[in-house]
């Protein structure tokens, strides 16, 4: 019985990667004002393909494991557009159109995990 | 549980935006202060924000790791202005009294932006609530 660690797939390391991601924005629109911040982004991708190849095990000393990439922890400095006397490169219209990026595709993760459990619970009810 | 940190970091920059408007607050209180020598003259205040980077700058198990705070507040270093007025009381010898060296403009410019940046903490830390609720409903679907 291994539907139940397997049922929600991607999504449920996915809605992990992507509440990651909002409290990195938010610490970008947190410090909009501090002199010489860094504007911080999670690399979505390089993220998720971490989380993934935890799965790939070599059960045989033969066994590939293929070319595995440093881990790092997904993090990428933002390359402002326009570059300030501070030294802070935050520019809020940037980060609030991605942070409302971010939260609807929380919801979207959210709505994927919602379909899987009502999915199992419909199986278990047997209607 | 990520979410849970947005309110703490967003709850640093609420406190720290609020600072700035306290000492932009009090800066304008004080626009008109006259004194009679350079040394007591009134300076503008201004808050120097500062990221917390690591857990070391907060306390154990904090979870404001990320957020900001006002390290320390300065004076402005501008002169204060020096006017000849020898009907008021507060005149030194030569007839100075010594005016505050607020620029009420810039007070102003810097009370809107530290508003913006408030109104922006408290709508992340609404749209990371509705997150979080929607999360808890997910039993419920």
């Amino acid at each position: 019985m291994d539907i139940f660690s397997t049922a929600f797939g991607i999504h449920e390391k996915a809605l992990g990667v992507r509440s990651q991601r909002m409290e990195v924005l938010a610490r970008n629109i947190a410090n909009a004002d501090t002199p010489n911040y860094k504007a911080q982004d999670v690399d979505f991708k390089a993220m998720l393909k971490e989380l993934k190849t935890e799965y790939v095990t070599a059960t045989h000393e033969k066994h590939f494991l293929g070319i595995q990439e440093a881990p790092d922890n997904g993090m990428r400095f933002r390359t402002p557009f326009n570059s300030s006397f501070d030294g802070n490169t935050v520019e809020m219209n940037v980060e609030q159109a991605q942070y409302g990026k971010a939260a609807s595709e929380y919801q979207a993760t959210l709505q994927f995990l919602e379909n899987r459990i009502g999915g199992l619970r419909k199986a278990l009810r047997g209607e | 549980m990520q979410l849970d940190n947005v309110f703490g970091i967003a709850g640093t920059a609420l406190n720290a935006q609020s600072i700035r408007m306290n000492t932009t607050a009090s800066n304008l209180a004080n626009a008109g202060t006259v004194a009679g020598s350079e040394e007591e003259a009134f300076r503008g205040k201004k808050p120097l924000f500062k990221a917390l980077m690591n857990e070391e700058m907060t306390h154990a198990g904090a979870k404001f790791v990320g957020g900001v705070k006002v390290d320390r507040i300065v004076n402005d270093p501008t002169p204060v202005k020096k006017v000849w007025e020898p009907g008021n009381p507060l005149a030194d010898k030569e007839g100075y009294v010594f005016h505050s060296n607020v620029n009420e403009m810039s007070e102003m410019v810097d009370m809107m932006a530290a508003s913006r940046a408030y109104q922006n903490n408290v709508e992340v830390v609404n749209t990371a609530r509705q997150l979080m609720s929607r999360t808890l409903d997910i039993i419920k679907s």
